[in-house]
């Protein structure tokens, strides 16, 4: 299954995978609205930096996903491979924030749902925004 | 300094209803222009160090910015003009030297532009490049005054070592130190895709790009850095610079502060000394001086490379040409006064050489009379922008062209002549790794193989057009071309006739 790489040797920090992430799944028409009247809608990616190594961290899609175990409504399940979350089923809880080993499970701004990385398959996007929005290919969707 | 004399030459203007505050612009500008400012919440800017790179409007993920020229004026004056003022502020307050980069962008004129191309019509049918076989590759090097034949039909003439071209481009020389890893090897990969050739310059060859010695030209220039054994004989060819178009009859200065660890040990001096190449070779004061240097390098070669000598178009530089061409070499490769550079002095860049247009037809136009036009090629250089001028050179009489600047613009360069500060936002001429490495070559080499494509496209477009079919007989077709508001004198250097003749 192609999934999304991140490769440090040329990620800039320049964060925009993130603004193009959360402009992507905030249903708005474009990022400028997205952003609008002091929004901030949190993204799915983040970018950790330091010492001069960067990278983009997002969702794994791990084969033995902890967060879909350890969630206690059954919100959270794996499909072709993508693991995605059904909000209508989501309490809030936060176990699987907490069991996430990447930290990769981040909660929404305006709700009390956790929100996660689905490789853009939910949204118009097509492919993944992080990775069409990445001026250095960085950010791949590749099969490994 | 109390009073400022001069203004920012930019200003910044920031769209605030489409600016997401995301601060990309700020981590992307190495002249630290953008900042965010926490106590009003919002994205300001300090003009003063813009260099208009144009790299933050680029990375702005909603469009918000534009950079313009800043409107301020000083009172207008035709003599006097802001800029001349300005170059004396500057100098007043420094004492030095003014440094430029990048191509003379004054207003001379661009002879390319004053010439038009011949189609066919009616009687000479012109010939479509997609439906009928084009012919668009070269060879460059010595080419036999006769060719013998054995008894068995087989070829007798020995011929001299040659390079082959799929379309008559090369990428010029740019040294390693003066661009980055990652634009050398964009350059190297491109070459090698393309079957054409890149030029170390004279910063000596990475160990790491050996690899692409089939497609590189590795130089001989007058600081001799990086010049050993391997180097020679890893090259396709060997060039020898006497010269640029950009800064004739002077030498270069790599600042010290480029010369990094991999620099250091590709040019083999120092880590943090000043690499100095001198005006002159210091032992090349006449062309018996040069015919021995491109008999060492050929005896060092085994005779297996061809050999070229590069110079600044300069006035007597037919002659210059005659002598280069009798001195063994076996390609000419002549740079005109619009050829870039990494770092020159203003007014040398500005007000020494001459185009590259009238070089190039004085020189073709020597040699035939000479009758040693095929001793030598020419490969001409110094602001080659687009496939059109590759097919007017040709017709004046190249055998190929060196391309720069267009190079660098495929990588991202949009030409802020600012290469000298070694603050590259574009990860082209810079050393700094953070810098360095916002160049992928990965993108770097597919956008110049895209260019060359596309320029070899359009070249065979404009050949089928004059109902031509191979570029061998484009070569010095001055018929094909005409000129456009030229003058007598200047059509007569051109070789060719004013448009409706």
């Amino acid at each position: 299954m192609k999934k999304v790489y991140v490769n440090e040797e040329w990620c800039l920090a320049c964060h925009l995978c993130e603004y193009y992430c959360a402009a992507a799944n905030s249903g708005a028409e474009n990022m400028v609205k997205a952003f609008a009247n002091g929004n901030k809608p949190i993204p799915r990616i983040q970018v950790e930096e330091g010492s001069g190594i960067n990278f983009a961290v997002q969702c794994r899609h791990c084969d033995n996903p902890l967060c879909v175990k350890g969630c206690i409504t059954g919100a959270l399940s794996v499909k072709d491979g993508v693991i995605s979350c059904d909000e209508s089923r989501c309490v809030g809880c936060y176990t699987c924030v907490l069991s996430c080993p990447y930290g990769c499970i981040v909660t929404s701004e305006n709700s009390k749902v956790i929100q996660k990385c689905d490789l853009c398959v939910k949204n118009n996007n097509g492919d993944p925004a992080c990775v069409k929005g990445c001026p250095n290919k960085a950010i791949v969707l590749e099969e490994r | 300094m109390a009073l400022n004399y001069f203004q920012p030459l930019f200003e910044v203007i920031r769209d605030k209803d489409r600016c997401i505050k995301c601060r990309a612009c700020e981590r992307q500008c190495a002249n630290e222009v953008h900042k965010y400012d926490g106590d009003l919440d919002k994205m300001v800017s300090d003009s003063h160090t813009c260099v208009d790179c144009q790299r933050c409007v680029c990375i702005c993920p909603t469009q918000a910015l534009k950079i313009v020229d800043n409107p301020n004026t000083f009172r207008n004056n035709s003599n006097w003009s802001q800029q001349i003022m300005t170059e004396v502020y500057k100098q007043a307050e420094t004492g030095g030297v003014l440094l430029s980069a990048m191509g003379n962008p004054k207003e001379y004129p661009v002879y390319w532009d004053k010439i038009l191309l011949n189609a066919s019509q009616v009687t000479n049918p012109p010939i479509d490049p997609l439906r009928e076989p084009m012919e668009s590759k070269v060879f460059l090097g010595k080419k036999p005054k006769n060719v013998t034949f054995n008894e068995d039909g087989s070829v007798n003439t020995k011929t001299s070592p040659t390079l082959e071209l799929s379309t008559p481009i090369m990428f010029s020389a740019m040294s390693y130190g003066s661009i980055s890893r990652n634009a050398h090897e964009s350059l190297a990969r491109a070459a090698t895709e393309l079957g054409i050739y890149y030029n170390t310059g004279e910063g000596g060859l990475h160990k790491d790009f050996y690899q692409y010695g089939p497609n590189t030209i590795v130089q001989v220039a007058s600081g001799r850095f990086g010049v050993f054994k391997d180097y020679l004989e890893t090259g396709a060819a060997i060039e020898i610079k006497m010269g640029q178009g950009a800064k004739p009859g002077i030498g270069g200065h790599l600042p010290g502060a480029k010369i990094l660890e991999d620099v250091s040990r590709t040019r083999m001096i120092p880590m943090g000394t000043d690499a100095i190449s001198p005006a002159p070779h210091h032992d090349i004061y006449s062309i018996e001086d040069l015919r021995q240097l491109v008999f060492s390098l050929k005896e060092a070669t085994e005779y297996k490379k061809p050999v070229i000598v590069k110079i600044a178009a300069v006035h007597n530089v037919a002659a210059i040409a005659s002598g280069i061409a009798r001195s063994g070499a076996d390609i000419i490769a002549i740079d005109g006064y619009r050829g870039g550079t990494g770092a020159a002095p203003t007014r040398i860049r500005d007000n020494v050489g001459i185009p590259i247009e009238l070089a190039l037809a004085s020189v073709d136009q020597r040699l035939r009379d000479e009758g040693i036009r095929n001793e030598v090629s020419i490969v001409v250089a110094g602001s080659i922008r687009s496939s059109s001028d590759v097919v007017k050179a040709i017709a004046l009489g190249a055998d190929a062209c060196y391309i720069g600047t267009a190079v660098l613009l495929s990588l991202g360069c949009h030409l802020c002549r600012s290469c000298q500060t070694g603050k590259c936002n574009w990860g082209i001429a810079t050393q700094r790794p953070d810098l360095v490495k916002r160049l992928n070559p990965e993108i770097g080499y597919k956008r110049l193989v895209n260019l060359v494509h596309a320029w070899d496209h359009e070249i065979k477009e404009m050949m089928g057009g004059m109902g031509i079919n191979s570029i061998e007989a484009l070569r010095g077709n001055r018929l094909m071309l005409r000129g456009i508001g030229l003058n007598e004198k200047e059509l007569e250097i051109l070789g060719i006739q004013h448009a409706g003749q």
